[in-house]
C-alpha cells in the first residue's frame, strides 16, 4: 500500500494551513512528519481520512485519488480514545467492527503479545495510560487497513513510558508490516522509528525537508547513545531552527 | 457503595426520629386524630384497612408502571428524533419546553372530557409527567458526547448510524437513567392526580374518599404508601442503571 500526496493546499476561511505539501509513503515503510505545534500535521491527517476534501492537489492511495473517501486508513489519535463502556477486548475490535466482521481470535493473540491478556475484561478506567495507547494501538492494527495514520500517540507520555512504547511499537511493526504515517514533533522519535522523515515547515505547512535515517532494523535504546544518531538530530535540527528563530 | 447505603442508613435514623418526636408531641398536646393522627394511629389504620386499600394499591401501581413505560419510550423516541434531525428540533423544542407550562391539573379535566373516563386520558396524562425530563436528559445526553471520541469514529469512517448506535446511544446512557430516575418519581404523582379526576379504583380515589369523611388517617396511609411506590420504582430503575452502566466510574486512583 502506498500513499501519494501531490500539491495539496487547505485553507480554513482567510488561514492557509498546508501550502503545496508533497510527500509519498511507500509500501511496508515507516514515515514519520516531524513539525512545529500548530503547523498543519492534524489537518493532514484529517485530508487523509477524508474529513476534509483538499482545496487543491491530490492524495492516492495505490495510484488512486481518495480526496474526500472516508474509512479507507486505520488511525491511532493523540489521546487513546477508548469507549469507557467498552471492554478492552471489545474496544481493540472496534475499528474492525465498524468495516465488518471482528475477528476476537486475533484480537485475544494481540493483547497476549502486548502483556495485556489479563486485562481482556476490564474496562479501560482501570490502565494506566501506556496500557491504554497500548489498547489504541492494537485497534488500529485491527482494522486491516494497510495505511496507519499515528497522530502523535506517545506525546502525552512520560518519558520512560514512552521510550517503552517506542520499542513495543517497533517490535509489533517488524511482525505485522504495514505502511505507517507517524506524526510527531520529536526529533529524536521521529529519527528512532522512522525509514524517512518529512520535516514541515510551519504554518502555512509545506515540506522543508526529506531525511532518509540509515539505521539498521531491528532498532533498540541503545541507538539513541551513539554518535551518528546525534549528528543525523543535529542535522535535522538545523533544518527545524529558522522556524523556531522568528516564532512570534 | 457501602457510603451510600451508610448514608441512605442515616436518612433513615433522622426520618425515624422525627416519627418518634412527632409521636410525642401529638401525645403530650393531646391533639385529636381527626386533625392530626400520630403515627402509630396510622400504622394501625394501615394494618387494619389494608384488606380494603389493597385493590387501590395494585391499581395505582399498574397505572403509573404502564404510564411510565409509555411516557419514557415515547421520551426516548421524540429525543433521538429531534437529535437526530436538528431542524426538527429547532423548530419543535421551544414547543416543548412550552407544553410543561399547561398544569396538569388544567388539562387532566381536558383530557376526561374529550376521552371519557377510562384508562387513556389517565395513560396520556402520566405520559405527559414522565416524558419531559427523559426528552431532556437524553438530548442533553447525545449533545455532550466527547468530541474526540466522535473525531475518532469519524477518522474511522463510521456511518451516522453507527456514530449513533456504538457512540452516542451508549455514551448517553448515564444521562438518560438519570431522566428515567425523575420519570418514575413523577409517574406515581402523575397516576395519583388522573385518579382524583374520576376513577373507581386507586390511590388517588381512597384519598378523596378519605378526605372527604374527614379520615385524617387514612389520607396519611396513601401519602405514606404513594412514597413508598415512587421509591420502589426509583430502587427498581436505579438497579437497571447499575447493571447497565459499565465503566463509568472515575479513573483509578
Ligand atoms: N476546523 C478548523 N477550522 C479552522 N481552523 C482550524 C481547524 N482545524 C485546525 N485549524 C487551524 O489550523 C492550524 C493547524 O491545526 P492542526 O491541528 O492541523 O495543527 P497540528 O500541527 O496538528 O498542531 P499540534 O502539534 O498542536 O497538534 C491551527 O492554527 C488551527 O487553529
Ligand atoms: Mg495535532
Amino acid at each position: 500500500m502506498s500513499l501519494t500526496i501531490t500539491e495539496l493546499d487547505i485553507a480554513f476561511g482567510q488561514l492557509p494551513v498546508l501550502e503545496k505539501m508533497n510527500l509519498q509513503v511507500n509500501n511496508d515503510e515507516f514515515v514519520a512528519i516531524l513539525g512545529p505545534s500548530g503547523s498543519g500535521k492534524s489537518t493532514l491527517l484529517q485530508l487523509i481520512g477524508g474529513l476534509l476534501t483538499p482545496d487543491n492537489g491530490m492524495i492516492q492511495l495505490n495510484g488512486e485519488s481518495i480526496n474526500g473517501k472516508k474509512g479507507l486508513i486505520s488511525y491511532m489519535p493523540q489521546h487513546p480514545s477508548l469507549f469507557p463502556w467498552r471492554t478492552v477486548l471489545e474496544n481493540v475490535v472496534l475499528a474492525a467492527e465498524i468495516k465488518g466482521k471482528p475477528e476476537y481470535e486475533e484480537a485475544k493473540r494481540l493483547l497476549e503479545k502486548a502483556g495485556l491478556a489479563e486485562f481482556e475484561n476490564s474496562y479501560p478506567n482501570e490502565l494506566s495510560g501506556g496500557m491504554k495507547q497500548r489498547v489504541a494501538f492494537i485497534r488500529a492494527l485491527l482494522s486491516k487497513q494497510s495505511l496507519l495514520c499515528l497522530d502523535e500517540p506517545f506525546s502525552a507520555l512520560d518519558e520512560f513510558t514512552r521510550i517503552k512504547m517506542q520499542n513495543w511499537l517497533l517490535s509489533i511493526w517488524e511482525e505485522n508490516r504495514k505502511s505507517i504515517l507517524f506524526i510527531t514533533h520529536s526529533i529524536e522519535e521521529a529519527m528512532f522509528l522512522a525509514d524517512r522523515i518529512y520535516v514541515l515547515s510551519k504554518r502555512p505547512a509545506h515540506v522543508k525537508a526529506e531525511i532518509t535515517v540509515p539505521f539498521s532494523r531491528p532498532r533498540n535504546e541503545r541507538l539513541l547513545e551513539t554518535n551518528e544518531f546525534f549528528h543525523l538530530k543535529k542535522q535535522i535540527f538545523q533544518h527545524m531552527k529558522e522556524d523556531i528563530a522568528d516564532d512570534d | 457503595m457501602r457510603k451510600m447505603s451508610m448514608h441512605g442508613g442515616r436518612s433513615l435514623f433522622f426520618l425515624l426520629f422525627l416519627f418518634i418526636l412527632w409521636e410525642l408531641l401529638i401525645r403530650l398536646t393531646e391533639t385529636p386524630k381527626w386533625l392530626l393522627p400520630a403515627p402509630s394511629d396510622v400504622l394501625k389504620e394501615a394494618a387494619i384497612g389494608f384488606g380494603d386499600f389493597y385493590g387501590h394499591l395494585l391499581s395505582t401501581i399498574s397505572l403509573s408502571i404502564l404510564g411510565l413505560v409509555i411516557g419514557c419510550s415515547v421520551g426516548l423516541l421524540i429525543s433521538i428524533i429531534l437529535h437526530r434531525l436538528p431542524k426538527v428540533n429547532e423548530v419543535l423544542y421551544p414547543l416543548l419546553i412550552l407544553s410543561q407550562n399547561i398544569p396538569t391539573i388544567v388539562l387532566a379535566p381536558l383530557l376526561i372530557i374529550w376521552f371519557g373516563f377510562g384508562l387513556l386520558p389517565k395513560l396520556i396524562i402520566i405520559s405527559l409527567v414522565c416524558f419531559f425530563p427523559v426528552v431532556v436528559a437524553s438530548m442533553d445526553g447525545f449533545r455532550q458526547t466527547a468530541p474526540e471520541l466522535r473525531h475518532y469514529m469519524k477518522m474511522i469512517g463510521a456511518t451516522n448510524k453507527q456514530l449513533f448506535w456504538k457512540l452516542e446511544l451508549p455514551h448517553a446512557l448515564p444521562s438518560i437513567f438519570s431522566g428515567l430516575k425523575i420519570a418514575a418519581t413523577y409517574s406515581v404523582m402523575g397516576a395519583v392526580i388522573s385518579e382524583w379526576l374520576g376513577a373507581k379504583k386507586g390511590i388517588g380515589v381512597y384519598m378523596t374518599l378519605a378526605q372527604s369523611s374527614f379520615r385524617i388517617d387514612r389520607v396519611f396511609v396513601a401519602i405514606g404508601f404513594i412514597m413508598l411506590l415512587s421509591v420502589g420504582l426509583f430502587g427498581v430503575i436505579r438497579l437497571a442503571e447499575k447493571i447497565m452502566v459499565k465503566g463509568r466510574s472515575e479513573e483509578k486512583k
